[in-house]
Parts: structure tokens; C-alpha cells; sequence
């Protein structure tokens, strides 16, 4: 089914008969090429590209809850793509160029909203930083813009400029930066990878593989074995505890990271902006809440709820550039399993099992991700070899030395 | 027309007058009122429009579940958006205004929306507004936008102050009505410390809302004798207009007190409110429960509302919003509101009750087995059409109506460390089940006890539990014990454009059509219809929801499951979360014992982390910074200059192994450094990348100084205790960070030893003989002072650094100064120092970028082979030791008027301008007054083998492609003549 | 959440900084054979659990102690804390 306005007029004047359920809900086959663990956005993603693009046939995508209700459910729902290093920001701007085709490829809107990202600059150092970046981006082909005070007091009146601790000095900009319907980027990649034909299969949890001789088979799971040429697991979060049924360990560590939203309000804030002297960044979506969050919790968790030091350090941010949202409410706050690396960047890759191949280590950026992560991994799992924006994502990096470390953290997860 | 819907009694202080205006209106209410009762004693019934639909909107409760009435308080900087009139406290002055509408109230253009329902169904959006693909940015969502949102920010900094504050406990009650009362009489006698928190400005929850009786008299008499008792127990704190908003891990439970919300403005030097970190051994969860409403068609007009809200507003605020109103409810708790109103002389248009077998009143008339199938009037409610059980169909003339479909308890809390509620199929609700927040029990309606006396048992029962006490429990309070059993009755059959969420417009028929496209998890549900993720959080309409989708599926709802209870409880000033840390208050701010001497001076200050230092000090007759800056470099370079230096790490490193241990926290060597000499450090992470550098001065054999840079001083002492407690605990070696005990103070330039020596006492030789590059000694200063010399360069020049005891910092500065007169000595900030540093070729901070190795940095061969240190062995791996990997070079334009950028790529001279074809890149540059020109230090690939090329450097952000040359990072006396003279 | 420090008693997370995996201690042996893959595995492949975890937390704000601290990654509950350095003793760490 065609979605369009004027499907949409049909409908209201017909009492809304014809909305059919936008993906069907499929008894899991006892075979299939390619299964996919994992409804979130990359899961999902990976298995719109595998049948779109690459033409493999019989996918499955198997997910233990619904679809939709990792990251891709519960993130600040910022893309952009100012990365720094080589490894990355070839792979980020290809994906904020699949974003910006997204709603004609899947035929539904997910509110791509470029209104752009701005990172404040507090000091010279910051800054020398942010130009190096700015320049990485351009020269990789995506749009930077260093923007000056001045700039900055045009374009942001609302800040602190009068009694800020750490005075704004600049801003590195990125016009194409914005925020997408996060829920709609789940829901648009699970219709259109059904309308291709592959099977989202929810309440499925896997609970083993098959691995024999080297190779996996398939999967074992709450709704029965389900055999499979390639597993790819795609589960962000749950890497650690998914990855440990098939014996491996990985270079991540589970986090935790809370988001924030407040109560609606009149839309006052033009796009992303990131305080550089705090942990704070902030949105405000089309409904009118600022949507906003700062640095992790800190220690290893996968309880997805957060504590009251972080809530306090965000809003301490908050109030110190944006002194104007005192009187504007929290409304929910949250808490995600963040799937961190050991240098801050992800992992797409093949095991060292046959057959099983691996998406993860994502951090905190992985919706951003999403379009790119989903069509390199079904290159991978589709060619069997990395694609090319996406060759340093290797397990074997940290072996060789070969770090992409934006932050220069090292292997220190929870200061990525 | 002042007042006519009010009631007498009630718990309002008539005697207090309170002038207030609602849209620029005037009104009038009494102390003890919300703006809620307020206004519905004048009858207004209009308070505000919905989000989507913009239908008008007024209260549906009489508290802080409130999803409609919301407005605009007070104005200016402290104007607050979405505030619920139902639980803002009335003051005189108070002004709030209608918000989400345009023109004005009563006419709001965009109730337009209203008409286009059919279209705006639930997830509209997602199926269209994608052609042509550019029109979503440039034409649909800035019309979302501008639709956007509900109240408005002020666009102003907020104007009041806000604090925080610990409080501990052997026993926290969350709640204040007759079980939160009761447990906590039962602890406080006890002797246990106890604070007990409700939100409300009056302790007694329900009880204020009731006409029932304790032990025989009105309960306000037990109420209040149980607060003067509270009040009198020293180990009892009570804590109204307080929120628990949240229950965090291992017993701390964040509450925010509304210290001053209820008046005009903050009383001088009072904050507006407080965030309390509670820390409590145990916890009574008495939160009570929130009744529910029965969805049926066009359900949402002002004047329907919850019936325990109606009885609130007549029995606590001898209120009510309409002299002629109907009940509809399935249990008997609905017939209370229509007995309540019909004695304090409300007209009772009928009691409309879905059960056949409803009790029967001789004050009005009860339609049994009736449903209310519709409902008519514009702004407000006038008329309701009922379905007799007989099928014939009535119109009932109302202005209100009270709606109760059963009581939720108020499980929130219970559920913030992922806790799920279990169904009571007697109850047909969720009530709190399977893991509470370690510590918690719940008691009264909260746990599903509606009545008052389950509410007072099983306070009693908890705080024993709780505390361990053991013993005869004192006679409970005689109370009604109604039973209650409440039969699940969620809407209307039939019925489509049946109101759920309010707030959002969310009907029946958008669940139904969420069902059909499948959308059909809870989960899914929320997000598809935007069900309770407005300002009320669904407290109101979740469950009708729910219950709305199990029978769509053919599930139970317990099956369907709820969406995740997440804090905070209500929805709390971002403000309040913040406290004093806004402003200039944001981060401490460290200043170094010489700062007032160069205030005086009139420097420029900069921050460095928590650190404010000197930048430049700028002399009469200088205009622009470089002008400073130029001259204290060339001041220093020609005699002597003198930066503060105090801001630098420094950690004392101190026992038999010390030496061993920096061998292993340090790359290069430490054992065969010698009494009195200094040696450069460089220190790597585990994983090979350079960490710090800084210097280590052996004072002792078993005693050195170590500095680190400004930036990691707290990170390296970390790292250096982790080394010595984790990895070799039997390491003879004790650390301590002594940054603030010592002021010190680089001494520079050709004159630097000539000034020093009129400072140094006599005792000591400084000069090249007896004290050389490298040295360093214990030494007394002025006098006697004692102090640390050591001689090291930053700048390249001749040079020392000198400290003293941090509080004779300042002297010395000054001393320096009056002593260096003769030499024309000069202060220098932080912005010479970094002049002189890149003209020497020494790395810093953003060489020490994280990313970068000792093979990087052109010091490779530091690390030592014969010895392991931190780092060194995978500093092997061969991704750190590429053939064509990065080294530290120096850049110089061809042309000497162009400008070098830090942050800048260099390119080859003729090759294409990319990412692919990258060299290298800038880390510092500025501009040299020795050289007459700008020049950079950086990283290129291969780069030691480079010196002498041209090459590009391109900054296509700051918009600059210039030519230069590589060359040399040691700008200055490569040789390092000026240093060891 | 609080850390019940074994000298100083009940203290607030806030005043601690995290590290991680007590791993961490044990240090592989530089000289041995397999260093080079032992040093890869001990910086880059921790414990990751869903459940106890033992870790190590840094007093900063405090007396400086490194402690190991065991915790649930699921649901917070700290079931014990040690001063690392007895830790690292017990398992042979020494000059």
C-alpha cells in the first residue's frame, strides 16, 4: 500500500477502512538465508537494504520484544555527521545522505528536520579542535560552517552571554545536522522491509545458536530453532549478553545513558545545539519538547534507569547556557543500554564463527547511524566483505593498533 | 457576578480576599483556593484548548493529574507555561493567562483543526507531507511547528534562585493522607527519624476532599491533632507542597519542596525551590490513588470531570463548577460526589449508572443501567444524552458532570527501578507487585485498600514492619470500611470520538485505527497515538487505553502489559534541578595566590579548565592583544620575563621505591637520575598513547616532584594511584597532589638568572657551574623563605621555575617584580607562554591530543627497551608504527604574511585538495614576533623525512588555502644554547 | 547509589570515579611469550555481565582509595567492597 496525502483524504472520507496493519505478523519459517537478531533501527534497516538493494531473498528479522523499543525508541534523535577521523566521517555522511532520501525510499515520513547542529566553542584549544574537524568534514565531502560570536548572538539570542563561566567563543555548525521522528525510522524501515517480503518475527527472543564445526547453523529460540545461512546480530545493547551464547567476549562494555524531555512548549530553539564547557545538548521536537541529555551515567548497567547525579549535572548544564528554561519543566527522564566501544566506534564485522557476523558498539551514536549501519551491514552479509565507508570497523583493530578514537578516551568506554 | 459557584463551609479561609486575574479578567477567590477553585467559583469553566484539536478544555481533576487545565502563570522573566491551574496555589496579584490558542479563548482559530479530525487521525503524519521531498523543511513543518507546543518560555533567564539539600531518615512516607498520617504517628512515636512528604500545601490527602468521619467526628479534627502531635516530635520532619519525584538506587529519593510558588515572588534570599536528596533507610509509599474516567462521545467538554474531583472542589473549596449536575459512574464511589453535592445544595440532574443493580437515593433520581451516549454545548457542558437500560434514549440538561469508572492506585513509584504492577482482577487495576525499590512497602489506596480504614491499618502495619517494632499496636482510629469492588466499565459502546488522552486528543477510534495498522504492543500503542505522553503522563488515560487495545486483541490486560513508569512523578523545573550551579557559579573557580597582584596589574584572564590564568597583560598605549602579547615574548626573549605557573600539577612522590615506581609510570628511565637534576617525562596510557608529560626532580634519593599539565593533573594523579594501589601495592611509595601548596613561578629569559640571584639567598649557587640546566634543589628564598628551585625551559630561554609556600605567592611575585625593575622584567600570561613554546617546538595540549604516540610526538626512541613501563608494550603494535606515520613537524609560510591555522590539513603542493589524499594536519599555531611571521606545529605523515617540503595548507572552514614550507618544530636555537647558559 | 567504603562507611557514588572491570589489576606478565596478545586482551576485552560484576571505583573526592567494588548490573546492589590494593596483594601483584 501506497502511503500519500491523497490516500490519506480517501481514508478520512471512507471511515479509515482501508489502513491495513503496516507489516504483517508472520509465524517464523524453519529456514531462512539470512537472519537478522534485532528489530531496532539498524536491525531493521540492515533487512530493508538486504532486500531492496543487494535482492537477497528469505530474510527474517527476529526480535524478543517489539520492534522498535532499543535505541531507536528511546534516543535524542539527532543526526548529523561532524566526525573527525577517516574511519568515520566517510560512513557518517554517507548515512546522513540515506537519510536525507529516506521518506521517498520508504515511502514514509519520518520527519527528517535538518535544522541544523551547532557545537559552542569555549576555549582556543576547542577551537583549534573544532576547526580540524570542520575541515575533516569538508574534505570529505559534508558541510561544516565555523560561526563567530557574533553569528552565534544573531542566530542563538537566547544563550548565556552575560555572566556564562565559560564564555562562548564560537560555534562549529552543520547545516544538514537536524532530528528525525525517532519511532517513524523503525516503523518505516519494518513496513518497507516487509513489503520486500521479509519476515519481522516479535516476541522471538534468541536464546542460542547452532554452531558446529566452526560454522552457525541457526538460531535457537523462544519460538522454536530457525535455521540460517548468515546470522547477523544486530542488537546494540544486548551485544555482551547475545554475544556470550556464542562464546565470544567484545571489546564493549554496557552503559547507561539517560535522556530527558521536557513538557511541550512554542517552538523557540532552531536546531541541535551542544554546550562545550558541560554535558548538555538539546533539541526541541515538532511536538514542542526539549529534548535533551548529557554524559553517561558512568558505570557499567543494564538496569535502563539512570541516577539522580547525572539528571542534576545535565540540568546544571542546561541552566548555565540556557538560563531562560529554568521554569520550563522535566517531564520524563530515561535511561538506555549504551553498547560502548573500547575507542568510541563501532564494530560491523564478521566472527570468527562462520556465518555469524556482528553490528555493534555503537555508544551513544548509533541512530545517527542507522541508514549507513543498515547498508553496510547487508553489504557485508550480502558480498562478504566490509563496504568501503566502512573498512575500519574490524574486531581485529585494537589487535593491530588501528583505534578510531575520536575523543583520544583510549580504552576507556565510558569517557567516549 | 463574583463567586456564584461557591459553597459554603468548606476548608478555604474566607476571611482572606484574594484579587486575581485569568486573562486579563479580574476575579476574586479566598485563601486556602487554587486557581482551579478559584475559577470555577467565579464559573469559569474554560481554562485552556487541547493540543491537536484545540477543543476547549477545563479542569478534569482538582490535581496534579490534571491534563487540561494548564496556563500561563505570572509574566515576564517568571512567567511559567504550563502550569496546572489545579494545583497553583492562589495568591493576591496572581496573573495567568490561557495559552494554545489564537486569537483568545473563547475564539481559537485553530479549533479549526477540529473539523479536519477525519484527517488528522492518529500517525496522519507519517503517511504524508514527503512531496516533493524539499517541501517538508521549506512549507509542512514550519506549519507543524507553529502549532506547536502548548504555554510559552519568557525567552528570559529565570529570575529566581533555587537550592539543594541532603536529608537522611530511618523512614521516608511518601504521602500525607490518613495511611501516610497513620504510619507515620506509628514511627514518630517510636522514636525512628521520620520525614513525611506530601505534594499538597495541607497534609490529610482525601481526607480534605471527604465528608467522612474518624472516631465519630469530622476527620479534619483527627487531621489536624495528628499533625500538632507530628508536629511537636522532635525526630519527625513534615514536609508539604513537597514532591517525591523519583526513587533512586539504594534508598535515595529526590524531592522537590515548592518553597515559594505559592507567593507572588520569592521572599528576599528564600530560592523558589528546593531539591532535597533524601536518603532513607526505609520507605511508606502512601501515594494514594487517582480515579478514572469512562470514555464516551464528545466526553471532553469543560465541565465533565472526574466525580472525586467535583466532591473536592465542593467539600475542600466550596466550589463547583455548575449549579446543575449529572453523575455517570459504574461503583458506588460516584454516588458519594452526587450525595456530597446534593447536601451542600447543588441541583443533581441525574445519577447516571451503568450497573442495573445501582443503589437508588431518595434526593435524586439514579438511572440504572443508563450510559451517557453523548453530549452537547460549545464551551462548556450543557446538555447529556443517556441510553436508558431500557435502550429509550434521554436528554439530560447539566452544566457539570462527574465521571468515575474506579479508582487507579498510584503505583508510580513502585515501578522507577523497573518494577511492573500485577493486575487485581477484583480491583480491575494495576496495584504494586513483583520488585519494589529495595526498602519501599506501600500502604492505603495505593496498594489497592480504598478504604479509610485499609488506609489507617495498613499504615500501621508498614511503619511497624518497616522500623522492626515489635509490641501492642495502639486502637486504630474508627473509620468507614465501605467495600469496594470495582467492575472494569472503560467506554461507552459505540462510541468514536471518545476522549482517552485529553491533553493530546487521542480518542477511542485512534486506538482502534493503531489496533488495525497494527500497532497493537503497548509500546507501540503510546508511540503511535502519542496516548499519555502528554504533561499528565496518562495518569488519567492510560488504562482506558489498555484496556481499550486487550479487547481489541483479544487479550487480558495484564497481557497487553503498561508502557514504563519513568520519573520524575509530576513534572519538575528544570531550574530546581540545577540549584545554585547556573551563571558564574557553573564550575568552582581555582585562582592562583598571585591573581589579585595581576588584577592589579590589569591582566586579561582566560579560563583553563577550573583554572582563571593570566592570558596577557596589557600595557598602556596597547590597543589590540597580538600588540601585548609581541611585546612580553620579546621582552622575555631579550631579558627577563615571568609567567605564573602555579596552575601546573604537581604531586609529590615520596619513599624508598619511588624511583622504581616512576620507571613505571614514566616511558624513559627514572632510576639513574641523579640527586638534584630534573628530568623530561612522558607518560603513556596502557594502550600506548601518550597521556601527560610534565617533569620528575629528584630533591632526594627516595623524594621527587612530578608536574603534569594543567589540563590532566587530576587525571594523572589517578592514574598514578591506580598504578601504585592496583598494580604494585608493595611498592615502597606514597603520593600526594600538592598543585595548591605551592605557587610557582617560571623565571625566563637571558636576565632570569641575574634577577634570581637578588632573590636567591646567598647561601645558594645558581650559577651555571653550580646550578645547571636541569637542576634542581631545595633552596631558601628572601630570606629564609624556603622554596623549590628547579631549572627547566618552556620557553627555550635561559630559565627557571621557583616555588614558594602558596601563601608567599604573591609576595614573591611582587618581590620579582620590584627586584626585576633594573632588567625591565616583564610578566608574561598564558598566551607568551604559548608563543614561546611553539617557537621552541615543545607539545602541549593539543599535541597531547589522545590520539597520539611517543613515536608521533618525535620522541620514539624515549621509550624505553630495557624496562616496562605503562604503555610500552602495546605501544609495539604495528598500527602504531606505520612506516609513513605521523610526526611532529614545524610549518612556516612561503609568503610571511599568511596565516597558519590551527586545525588547518596539509595537502601535497600539487595534489588534489581531499580527505583521501590528507597529510597531516595543524595542532597549535600563532604568530612568532622572533620570526616575523606565523608559524605551526603539527602532525604529518612521515614528517621527519618531509623537512624542507611545500606543501598546501588548506582550512576550508575558516576558509584559508596558503603555502608553506615544513620545517623544523625547534624554531628557536634548535641547538639549545639560550637554555643551558 | 552508595558505596559502603570499608574505612570511611557509607559514601555517595558521586564522590567516586568509575573505572571499571577489576581485571584490571592483574596485569599480564611483560616478558611472557604471549605479551603482546596478553596486554591486547587485558586492555581491550573486559568482563561485561549482565549481573555481578566486581569494579574498580576511585575515591576521588574522598581518601583517594582505589576500591573494588562488587555490583549488579541489573539492579545496582553492591554485595561487597574492598580496598584494591588487598585485592591486588591477595592475587600476587607485587614488586
Amino acid at each position: 500500500m501506497q502511503y500519500s496525502g491523497f490516500k490519506v483524504i480517501k481514508e478520512a472520507l471512507t471511515g479509515h477502512k482501508g489502513w491495513k496493519p503496516a507489516w504483517r505478523d508472520p509465524e517464523p519459517q524453519s529456514n531462512y538465508d539470512i537472519v537478522i537478531i534485532g528489530g531496532g533501527g539498524h536491525g531493521l534497516a540492515t533487512a530493508h537494504y538486504l532486500a531492496k538493494i543487494y535482492g537477497e531473498k528469505k530474510i527474517a528479522v527476529l526480535e524478543k520484544g517489539w520492534i522498535g523499543g532499543g535505541n531507536v525508541g528511546r534516543n535524542t534523535t539527532i543526526v548529523r555527521s561532524n566526525y573527525l577521523l577517516d574511519g568515520n566521517e566517510p560512513f557518517y555522511e554517507m548515512s546522513l545522505k540515506l537519510w536525507e532520501g529516506l521518506e521517498q525510499d520508504l515511502n514514509y515520513n519520518a520527519m527528517i528536520s535538518q535544522r541544523g547542529i551547532m557545537n559552542l566553542i569555549h576555549s582556543d584549544a576547542q577551537r583549534d579542535a573544532f576547526v580540524r574537524r570542520g575541515n575533516a568534514m569538508m574534505l570529505n565531502g559534508a558541510d561544516a560552517e565555523y560561526l563567530d560570536l557574533d553569528q552565534i548572538k544573531k542566530e542563538y539570542p537566547f544563550l548565556n552571554f552575560d555572566d556564562a563561566r565559560f564564555p562562548i567563543k564560537g560555534g562549529l555548525a552543520q547545516r544538514r545536522g537536524g532530528t528525525v521522528r525517532h519511532d517513524a525510522v523503525a516503523w518505516g524501515y519494518a513496513r518497507s522491509a516487509d513489503s520486500h517480503g521479509v519476515d519481522i518475527i516479535q516476541n522471538c527472543e534468541v536464546t542460542g545458536f547452532r554452531i558446529e564445526n566452526g560454522k552457525c547453523l541457526g538460531v535457537e529460540t523462544s519460538r522454536g530453532y530457525i535455521g540460517a545461512s548468515k546470522v547477523g546480530c544486530a542488537v546494540a545493547g544486548s551485544s555482551g549478553r547475545l554475544m556470550a551464547k556464542a562464546n565470544m567476549r567484545l571489546p564493549i562494555e554496557s552503559h547507561v545513558l539517560q535522556a530527558f524531555v521536557s513538557e511541550g512548549l512554542k517552538p523557540v530553539l532552531p536546531g541541535v545545539i551542544t554546550f562545550g564547557a558541560g554535558h548538555f545538548y538539546v533539541s526541541q521536537s515538532d511536538k514542542g519538547g526539549l529534548v535533551f541529555g548529557g554524559d553517561l551515567d558512568g558505570y557499567n548497567s543494564y538496569a535502563q534507569r539512570g541516577n539522580l547525579p547525572v539528571v542534576e549535572d545535565v540540568c546544571e548544564g542546561g541552566m548555565a547556557i540556557m538560563p531562560m528554561i529554568g521554569r520550563a519543566r522535566l517531564l520524563r527522564m530515561w535511561g538506555g543500554i549504551m553498547d560502548m566501544s573500547m575507542d568510541g566506534s563501532p564494530i560491523i564485522d564478521r566472527t570468527h564463527i562462520d556465518g555469524l557476523y556482528f553490528n555493534g558498539g555503537w555508544c551513544y551514536g548509533g541512530f545517527k547511524a542507522t541508514p549507513a549501519s543498515g547498508m553496510v551491514f547487508a553489504h557485508l552479509l550480502a558480498k562478504d566483505e566490509p563496504h568501503e565507508t566502512a573498512t575500519a570497523y574490524r574486531f581485529d583493530r585494537f589487535k593491530t593498533g588501528n583505534m578510531i578514537d575520536e575523543k583520544g578516551m583510549g580504552n576507556q568506554p565510558n569517557l567516549h | 457576578m463574583t463567586q456564584v459557584n461557591r459553597l459554603k463551609d468548606g476548608k478555604i479561609d474566607r476571611t482572606q480576599t484574594l484579587n486575581f486575574t485569568f486573562d486579563g479578567k479580574s476575579y476574586q477567590g479566598h485563601g486556602g483556593d487554587t486557581l482551579a477553585s478559584a475559577l470555577l467559583a467565579n464559573n469559569v469553566r474554560l481554562m485552556g484548548r487541547s493540543f491537536k484539536y484545540h477543543r476547549p478544555r477545563g479542569p478534569l481533576t482538582a490535581g496534579s493529574e490534571e491534563p487540561n487545565a494548564l496556563v500561563e502563570l505570572r509574566s515576564g522573566a517568571r512567567q511559567e507555561p504550563n502550569t496546572r491551574a489545579t494545583t497553583a496555589e492562589l495568591f493576591e496579584g496572581l496573573s495567568a493567562n490561557s495559552q494554545n490558542r489564537w486569537p483568545s479563548l473563547k475564539f481559537d482559530a485553530m479549533a479549526i483543526n477540529d473539523r479536519f479530525s477525519n484527517f488528522l487521525t492518529a500517525g496522519f503524519y507519517y503517511k504524508t507531507f514527503m512531496w516533493p521531498a524539499a517541501f517538508w523543511e521549506k512549507v509542512y513543518e514550519p506549519i507543524i511547528r507553529k502549532a506547536a507546543g502548548l504555554g510559552s518560555l519568557s525567552m528570559q533567564a529565570d529570575p529566581d534562585e533555587y537550592d539543594k539539600g541532603f536529608r537522611h531518615c530511618d523512614l521516608l512516607i511518601i504521602g500525607a493522607g490518613p495511611s501516610g498520617i497513620m504510619a507515620a504517628l506509628t514511627a514518630g512515636r517510636s522514636g525512628a527519624q521520620v520525614i513525611i512528604a506530601d505534594e499538597d500545601f495541607a497534609f490529610g490527602g482525601r481526607l480534605n476532599s471527604e465528608t467522612f468521619a474518624i472516631n465519630d467526628e469530622a476527620a479534619d479534627i483527627w487531621v489536624q491533632a495528628s499533625i500538632a502531635e507530628l508536629s511537636a516530635l522532635p525526630n519527625v520532619r513534615l514536609m508539604t507542597r513537597t514532591t517525591v519525584i523519583g526513587a533512586f538506587d539504594h534508598g535515595i529519593y529526590g524531592a522537590v519542596e515548592r518553597v515559594s510558588d505559592h507567593l507572588i515572588q520569592p521572599d528576599s534570599g528564600k530560592p523558589r525551590q528546593v531539591l532535597w536528596r533524601i536518603y532513607a533507610a526505609k520507605t511508606i509509599l502512601a501515594a494514594g490513588a487517582t480515579e478514572r474516567p469512562i470514555a464516551f462521545e464528545n466526553n471532553d467538554r469543560p465541565g465533565i470531570m472526574l466525580a472525586s474531583a467535583i466532591r473536592s472542589y465542593a467539600n475542600r473549596w466550596a466550589a463547583t463548577p455548575a449549579q446543575r449536575i449529572a453523575i455517570f459512574t459504574n461503583n458506588d464511589d460516584g454516588h458519594r460526589t452526587a450525595t456530597d453535592l446534593y447536601a451542600a445544595g447543588v441541583k443533581i440532574a441525574a445519577v447516571i449508572d451503568t450497573r442495573a443493580d445501582a443503589p437508588s437515593s431518595l434526593d435524586y433520581e439514579v438511572l440504572q443501567g443508563a450510559q451517557v451516549t453523548d453530549t452537547k454545548g460549545r464551551l462548556g457542558l450543557s446538555f447529556a444524552e443517556v441510553e436508558l437500560a431500557d435502550g429509550s434514549m434521554r436528554t439530560i440538561e447539566c452544566n457539570a458532570m462527574g465521571v468515575s469508572g474506579g479508582w487507579n492506585p498510584n503505583v508510580h513509584l513502585t515501578c522507577h527501578q523497573r518494577g511492573r504492577p500485577t493486575w487485581d482482577e477484583g480491583l480491575a487495576a494495576f496495584v504494586p507487585g513483583g520488585i519494589l525499590p529495595p526498602g519501599m512497602s506501600v500502604t492505603g489506596a495505593a496498594l489497592g485498600h480504598l478504604s479509610t480504614h485499609g488506609a489507617l491499618e495498613t499504615g500501621v502495619k508498614a511503619a511497624k514492619a518497616a522500623l522492626g517494632l515489635k509490641g501492642r499496636t495502639a486502637k486504630l482510629p474508627s473509620a468507614e470500611d465501605a467495600p469496594v469492588t470495582q467492575t472494569p466499565f472503560w467506554y461507552v459502546e459505540g462510541c468514536s470520538r471518545a476522549w482517552l488522552d485529553q491533553q493530546n486528543d487521542v480518542t477511542v477510534k485512534d486506538v482502534k485505527l493503531s489496533h488495525q495498522e497494527g500497532f497493537r504492543s503497548v509500546e507501540h500503542l503510546k508511540r503511535y497515538t502519542t496516548l499519555g505522553m502528554a504533561t499528565d503522563q496518562g495518569k488519567t488515560s492510560n488504562l482506558g487505553g489498555l484496556a481499550i487495545m486487550a479487547e481489541l486483541a483479544g487479550k487480558s490486560i495484564p497481557e497487553v502489559g503498561t508502557t514504563i513508569f519513568r520519573p520524575p512523578y509530576t513534572p519538575t523545573a528544570i531550574g530546581v534541578m540545577a540549584g545554585r550551579i547556573r551563571g558564574m557559579d557553573f564550575h568552582p573557580t581555582r585562582l592562583t595566590p598571585s591573581h589579585y597582584w595581576a588584577k592589579e596589574r590589569g591582566a586579561v584572564f582566560v579560563e583553563v579548565g577550573n583554572w582563571l590564568r593570566a592570558q596577557w597583560f596589557p600595557i598602556e598605549g596597547e590597543t589590540h592583544w597580538r600588540q601585548s602579547v609581541d611585546r612580553e615574548v620579546a621582552a622575555t626573549r631579550a631579558s627577563v620575563g615571568v609567567c605564573d605557573c602555579t596552575t601546573l600539577g604537581k604531586i609529590d612522590v615520596q619513599g624508598t621505591d619511588a624511583a622504581a615506581f616512576l620507571n613505571k609510570v614514566y616511558c624513559n628511565g627514572f632510576t639513574k637520575l641523579a640527586v638534584g637534576k630534573v628530568r623530561y617525562g612522558l607518560m603513556l596510557r596502557e594502550d600506548g598513547i601518550a597521556m601527560d608529560d610534565g617533569t620528575a626532580a629528584r630533591l632526594d634519593e627516595d623524594h621527587f616532584v612530578v608536574t603534569t599539565t594543567t589540563a590532566n593533573a587530576g587525571k594523572v594523579y589517578q592514574h598514578m594511584e591506580f598504578v601504585r594501589q592496583c598494580l604494585y601495592p608493595d611498592l615502597d611509595v606514597q603520593l600526594i597532589s600538592t598543585t595548591e601548596s605551592w605557587a610557582q613561578y617560571a623565571v625566563a629569559g637571558p636576565n632570569s638568572r641575574a634577577l634570581l640571584q637578588k632573590v636567591v639567598d646567598a647561601d645558594y649557587d645558581i650559577t651555571n657551574e653550580g646550578f645547571p640546566f636541569m637542576a634542581c634543589a631545595n633552596i631558601t628564598v628572601c630570606g629564609g623563605l624556603r622554596a623549590r628551585l628547579f631549572r627547566i625551559s618552556f620557553s627555550g630561554e635561559l630559565a627557571f621555575e621557583v616555588a614558594v609556600p602558596a601563601r608567599y605567592g604573591d609576595a614573591l611575585m611582587r618581590k620579582l617584580m620590584v627586584e626585576g625593575e633594573e632588567f625591565n622584567v616583564t610578566p608574561y600570561g598564558t598566551e607568551a607562554l604559548g608563543v614561546m613554546r611553539i617557537e621552541k617546538g615543545h607539545a602541549a595540549g593539543n599535541e597531547l591530543n589522545g590520539t597520539t604516540t611517543a613515536l608521533n610526538l618525535g620522541m620514539g626512541r624515549m621509550v624505553s627497551k630495557v624496562k616496562d613501563s605503562i604503555g610500552s608494550k602495546l605501544s609495539e603494535r604495528e598500527g602504531l608504527n606505520e612506516p609513513d606515520a605521523l610526526k611532529m613537524i614545524g610549518i612556516k609560510p612561503i609568503d610571511g604574511n599568511d596565516k597558519v591555522t590551527a586545525g588547518g590539513h596539509l595537502m601535497n603542493k600539487d595534489g588534489p585538495v581531499d580527505a583521501a589524499h590528507d597529510q597531516g594536519y595543524v595542532t597549535s599555531a600563532a604568530f612568532s614576533p622572533s620570526l616575523n611571521s606565523m608559524i605551526g606545529l603539527g602532525f604529518l605523515k612521515n614528517g621527519d623525512e618531509r623537512l624542507g617540503e611545500k606543501m598546501r595548507l588548506v582550512s576550508p572552514v575558516t576558509d584559508l588555502n596558503v603555502d608553506v614550507e615544513i620545517v623544523s618544530a625547534h624554531f628557536i636555537d634548535p641547538e639549545g644554547g639560550r637554555q643551558r647558559a | 547509589m552508595i558505596i559502603n567504603h570499608p574505612l570511611l562507611g557509607p559514601r555517595d557514588s558521586a564522590e567516586f570515579v568509575y573505572l571499571g572491570d577489576a581485571s584490571l589489576i592483574e596485569r599480564p606478565d611483560p616478558a611472557a611469550e604471549t605479551a603482546l596478545a596478553d596486554f591486547v586482551d587485558y586492555a581491550y576485552m573486559r568482563e561485561n555481565p549482565a549481573g555481578s560484576l566486581r569494579e574498580l571505583w576511585f575515591h576521588e573526592a574522598g581518601d583517594r582509595s582505589w576500591l573494588v567494588v562488587t555490583r549488579n548490573t541489573m539492579t545496582h546492589e553492591i554485595s561487597d567492597v574492598q580496598m584494591a590494593r588487598d585485592v591486588a596483594r591477595k592475587i600476587g601483584c607485587s614488586k
